[in-house]
């Protein structure tokens, strides 16, 4: 039971990173961004690498914590690139276009890596299998245990971010009304490329994690999460941040609970499952209100 | 030499040529009024001073900087300041973060927060519903917060658009009283207005346009005592 819901909070808080960063640009430009689960692969890719690079020097969870910044990094300027190079030019297009543009950007990101780093899956070089401890039921290492920490720290200083600051005041601001965001001096273009910025790092500290986590990582990993990362804002209501992190938690703890009653095989009809039942029963989600409050 | 001046300008919005050849300016402390009915290129005008659209043609020069190549938000740093039709506060945002973001151009946090308190000393009640949501302050209250907003960045131009639509007259008159008052404290404003009649009785000066072509203009009581205007918009 509690080991349940340990893996489901593990899991979760990937999807809730993920999510966030989903539900951050759906609510600042009203994009369904469908290349966000490869920002996710290029991020463990990217950690991969680095980890790599670092094996002689430093491993374990040093080495871990140093490529996840470097990894943030990289994968929050690979998501400015994507912004500036693919939707900014679009920004008066219709939205189908920039949808579809979405999809060929996600493509563009599976083959590129593809290309580079090869079709076979690879080992991550660093595994979280130190001394599983005894804790209220559930066996888990201290490993696992910071990483949570890490994710949940990161989904707070986001959201102290965008609830107290003038740059997450800009960015709400131009999720409510960027006509009005542009006559009040907000430099809109800026302040859209921050929270593509953002959201990519937030999933590309997740994709490091799940590298580490599941130990096997390869260039489609980003689809299915993509798929969940999307059920996850919607389940919480998409655009609202506080919703992206209950969603991706609440839906790391469904498909825990439900693979744990009917075996791994279903993980993945749970979490769609859920999705239409949001999606005909409450399609705001739990927190979403209709067309109120975004981010 | 005029604070704001448009020259010749041309503006097309979605195909469709919206505003020809117009030619106005307001000079250094004056109300000017821009009348005409709905469609005739008023919100589009003020939008092309905003930078939020491009003239296809002519010329738009605030304090004798032209505006062709600035965004919106380097003309709100030149002095413009633009209250839109249909207030547009932003909703799921407390007043005060409202008040704030009018101060965005300004780096300096703790200034743009005296500015939010000088505001609040104007507006009262703005000040008693600081911690509210936007959303949730009547028709009236939002226009007055919108009005705020913009005067947080202390705009030499201030644009109003319809600002008393759909307000009672009560509060119509305390919007139009506030317009007045900000005027007097040396801002120039550009009114555009529904209510002719309070808008000219406002205004040293007034521009008519009629399906974006320049009509009638000149000084605010010849307008009122025009017959023709009379007939359109006094009714």
């Amino acid at each position: 039971m509690s080991q349940l819901i340990w893996n489901g909070l593990f899991t979760g808080s990937f999807y809730a990173l993920v999510a966030l960063g989903y539900s951050m640009v759906y609510g600042i430009i009203r994009l369904l961004n469908f290349a966000h689960g490869d920002v996710y692969m290029l991020g463990a890719f990217i950690g991969y690498y680095c980890l790599t690079l670092l094996s002689g020097v430093t491993s374990g969870l040093p080495a871990l914590l140093i490529v996840l910044v470097v990894a943030m990094l990289a994968t929050g300027l690979a998501g400015v690139g994507i912004e500036r190079l693919a939707y900014r030019p679009l920004r008066q297009a219709p939205r189908l276009a920039v949808l579809i543009t979405a999809v060929g950007v996600s493509f563009s990101l599976e083959y590129g890596v593809r290309l580079i780093a090869g079709a076979d899956p690879k080992v991550y070089p660093v595994r979280l299998d130190g001394q599983p401890v005894e804790l209220l039921g559930a066996r888990l290492t201290a490993e696992q245990l910071v990483l949570v920490a890490v994710a949940f720290v990161l989904m707070g200083a986001l959201h102290t971010l965008v609830m107290r600051t003038r740059a997450g005041r800009a960015m709400r601001a131009i999720a409510a009304d960027p006509k009005a965001a542009h006559l009040s001096g907000i430099e809109v273009g800026q302040v859209i490329a921050r929270v593509f910025f953002l959201g990519s790092a937030l999933a590309g500290a997740a994709g490091v994690m799940a590298g580490a986590y599941y130990g096997r990582i390869e260039f489609l990993m980003g689809f299915v999460i993509g798929l969940k990362a999307f059920t996850a804002a919607v389940i919480g209501g998409i655009g609202n941040l506080p919703g992206a992190m209950l969603g991706g938690l609440a839906l790391g703890l469904l498909e825990s609970f439900g693979t744990g009653l009917t075996g791994g095989e279903w993980r993945d009809v749970f979490a769609f499952g859920c999705l239409i039942v949001f999606l005909v029963a409450r399609p705001q989600g739990i927190l979403g209100e209709k067309a109120v409050v975004r981010m | 030499m005029p604070l704001l001046e448009l020259s010749g300008v041309d503006i097309s919005y979605g195909g469709v040529r919206a505003v020809r050849d117009l030619s106005l300016h307001v000079g250094d402390g004056e109300i000017v009024a821009l009348l005409g009915a709905n469609g005739a290129g008023k919100s589009t005008t003020l939008a092309a001073i905003s930078g939020l659209v491009r003239p296809s043609a002519g010329r738009i020069s605030l304090g004798g900087t032209d505006l062709a190549a600035l965004s919106p938000a380097a003309i709100v740093r030149l002095g413009a300041g633009h209250v839109p039709e249909g207030r547009r506060v932003f909703g799921g945002l407390t007043v005060r973060e409202n008040l704030q973001l009018g101060g965005y151009v300004l780096a300096d946090e703790r200034e743009v927060n005296r500015r939010v308190a000088a505001v609040c000393e104007l507006l009262p009640v703005l000040a008693e519903r600081r911690a509210q949501n936007a959303a949730t302050l009547s028709g009236g209250e939002q226009q007055l917060l919108a009005i705020g907003r913009a005067l947080i960045a202390r705009p030499r131009l201030l644009m109003l658009d319809e600002p008393t639509m759909g307000l009672a007259p009560r509060m119509a008159r305390t919007v139009l009283g506030l317009v007045k008052e900000i005027n007097q404290q040396g801002t120039s404003v550009l009114l555009v207005e529904q209510n002719a009649r309070a808008a000219l009785g406002l205004a040293q000066r007034g521009y008519v346009l009629s399906r974006g072509r320049l009509g009638l203009h000149g000084d605010a009581a010849g307008l009122r005592a025009d017959r023709r205007v009379i007939e359109a918009y006094l009714g």
